[in-house]
């Protein structure tokens, strides 16, 4: 029942979007692919803001077939745009209600002042001229503006791209919090990585117009067939728990199945599940454990894939425990050199972490 | 020498009352119209804005004697009224309506398709995923947004009304209470030489018609700004 099940095909200007897609419709699918991919184009046929040929379903429901084809306004969707797109001819508190006054009272699931307090919109409620408000205040004014149609499904177009790295930060931890706390469905369009890999759960890879992956994030990271892990920042991710704090150094543990990670002290009690991520670049390998080093993170595993990545470099997949993956991006002739192989136990070594 | 003929004061009633219909009937009419033209892509959206925009360029006298004959005994319009009971519109107050309609109609269009066109799809789209209907829309966000526009085409539409002549004499003729606007009134008297008479109206138009766009524009809030 909680799927979207999207099959779309139609004509653009420079290529065809053919796209076949199942997504859970749970936590948050990220459309990910390079700038004219479209990305853009499959989220608006979504919310049926474009008409393409073919079928769609959101939680059981069609949305379109050979048949049907649910204008806009009927599909129970919020939507933010690139850009906030307020209407500039009402008030912070006009735009907010927009949506909500077409919402019959007993079908909201989204109160109003609960909105307001959560993104931090009280301050600049009562302000008259949309225009006066920054970027991310405008930015956050559209997502409380789409949350209060009590949406069963969020679609975010690149919601932080037109932002400045200053209101990116900014909106950043609203976006974690409507994941966690709202339990709405959200999907969101993004061409930068490290937004897609702190935000989403599900990754939908797009190239040309078509999907050429629709997986889990942690899987489709670690897939080396695919061009993601060829990026210059490509990365594995892995979900773990805190597992214990270090006051003497300032370090935290972060425990999963088949391993840690010592990391910087985070504020998250024990207990608490975090991602981390782990850039390829950063990880090296050892066909011994290691001795005398400084480096506090060292894996055990086993050589999964090996991908060759320009005349000098391989990207390596290594299995960690049962079910988690780490990347690591070494030379040609180190490869040779240790005589690295599929099936190999290695030792990893975790030059820095990131949590997300 | 300023004593106002009682005619002359009935002919700037008749002016104010017909560039007040006008108005309105244009506003009913070339919303919907600039609503389409902004937003159509089809073939014949250019031969359509062509003929809306045909009597910027027409003389006034092109566009009477056609109505004229058209709404006449023998033109299909004045066969279909006289049919219905409402008589001949030539020389009648209802078709120098008719006649201003039409003839102001591209000054009441185009100020309202830009204002549609400039909004661009966005506002209606954002509308749209807030659960706005097709005519919610339209109310809620592209009306509101195209106000500057209609204010333009309010005032071009009033004001190009009151100063219309050729359509009228061709159409209208000159009766009194009935089509002697003001434009009509002022060539009356200057064909008779009453130039005193002529100036009380002229001028009186001139000050009117000044005053009516002052007004028009610091309401628009364009002056008010400039103004504070």
């Amino acid at each position: 029942m909680n799927s979207i099940r999207a099959q779309f095909r139609m004509q653009m200007d420079s290529f065809v979007l053919d796209a076949t897609f199942e997504a859970p419709a749970t936590g948050v699918t990220a459309l990910f692919g390079p700038s004219g991919s479209g990305k853009t184009t499959l989220l608006r046929c979504i919310a049926g803001l474009e008409r393409a040929s073919g079928a769609l379903r959101v939680n059981g429901e069609t949305w379109q077939d050979e048949t049907t084809f649910v204008p806009t306004h009927k599909r129970p969707l919020g939507y933010v745009f690139q850009e906030a797109s307020l209407f500039p001819h009402l008030s912070v508190r006009a735009n907010l209600e927009y949506g909500y006054k077409r919402i019959a009272p007993a079908a909201r699931t989204v109160q109003f002042d609960q909105v307001v307090e959560w993104l931090g919109l009280s301050h600049l409620i009562e302000r008259g001229d949309v225009t006066s408000l920054s970027g991310g205040e405008r930015q956050r004014v559209a997502i409380g503006r789409a949350l209060l149609t009590s949406p069963r499904i969020l679609l975010m177009d690149e919601p932080l791209s037109a932002l400045d790295t200053t209101s990116k930060q900014e909106i950043l931890p609203y976006l974690e919090r409507l994941h966690r706390e709202l339990n709405i469905p959200v999907l969101y369009v993004s061409h930068a990585l490290d937004e897609v890999t702190r935000l989403a759960d599900h990754l939908v890879l797009l190239d040309k117009g078509r999907v050429i992956a629709s997986a889990a994030l942690h899987e489709t990271l670690a897939r080396l067939d695919l061009p993601i892990a060829h990026f210059d920042d490509a990365g594995a991710v892995i979900e773990a728990t805190v597992a214990e704090h270090d006051e003497v150094y300032s370090l935290s543990r972060l425990g999963f199945v088949g391993g840690s990670l010592w990391v910087g002290k985070v504020e998250q009690a024990p207990g608490s599940r975090v991602r981390a991520r782990v850039l390829a670049r950063d990880v090296s390998i050892a066909t011994a454990m290691p001795r005398g080093s400084s480096i506090s993170n060292i894996l055990g595993g086993i050589i999964d894939e090996i991908s060759d990545e320009g005349p000098d470099k391989v990207i390596l997949r290594i299995r960690i425990g049962a079910s988690h993956m780490l990347l690591s991006r070494i030379t040609r002739r180190s490869r040779d050199q240790l005589g690295l192989k599929v099936g190999m136990p290695v030792f990893t070594q975790v030059k820095s972490v990131a949590l997300m | 020498m300023f004593d106002i003929d009682p005619l002359d004061i009935q002919s700037v009633w008749l002016t104010l009352k017909l560039a007040s219909v006008t108005t309105l009937i244009l506003l009913c009419v070339a919303t919907p119209l600039a609503w389409w033209l902004a937003h159509n892509r089809r073939w014949y959206k250019g031969p359509v804005a062509a003929v809306v925009a045909l009597p910027l360029v027409l003389p006034p006298t092109v566009l009477g004697f056609y109505l004229l004959l058209l709404m006449g005994p023998q033109g299909a319009v004045g066969e279909l009224t006289a049919a219905l009971g409402l008589g001949r519109l030539p020389f009648s107050f209802a078709g120098l309506v008719v006649g201003s309609v039409l003839f102001s109609l591209p000054f009441a269009v185009q100020p309202i398709q830009n204002a549609f066109e400039s909004m661009g799809k966005r506002p209606l789209e954002v509308a749209a995923t807030l659960r706005a209907g097709t005519w919610d829309r339209f109310v809620s966000v592209a009306l509101p947004l195209a106000r500057p526009g209609i204010l333009t085409a309010v005032i071009l539409a009033f004001a190009h009304t009151v100063g219309e002549f050729g359509v009228v004499l061709m159409l209208g003729g000159n009766i009194p209470g009935e089509t002697r606007v003001l434009s009509v009134a002022i060539y009356s008297h200057v064909e008779a030489v009453e130039y005193g008479a002529a100036h009380v109206l002229a001028g009186g138009m001139v000050l009117f018609s000044f005053l009516v766009l002052l007004g028009l524009y610091l309401s628009s809030g364009k002056l008010s700004k400039v103004v504070k």
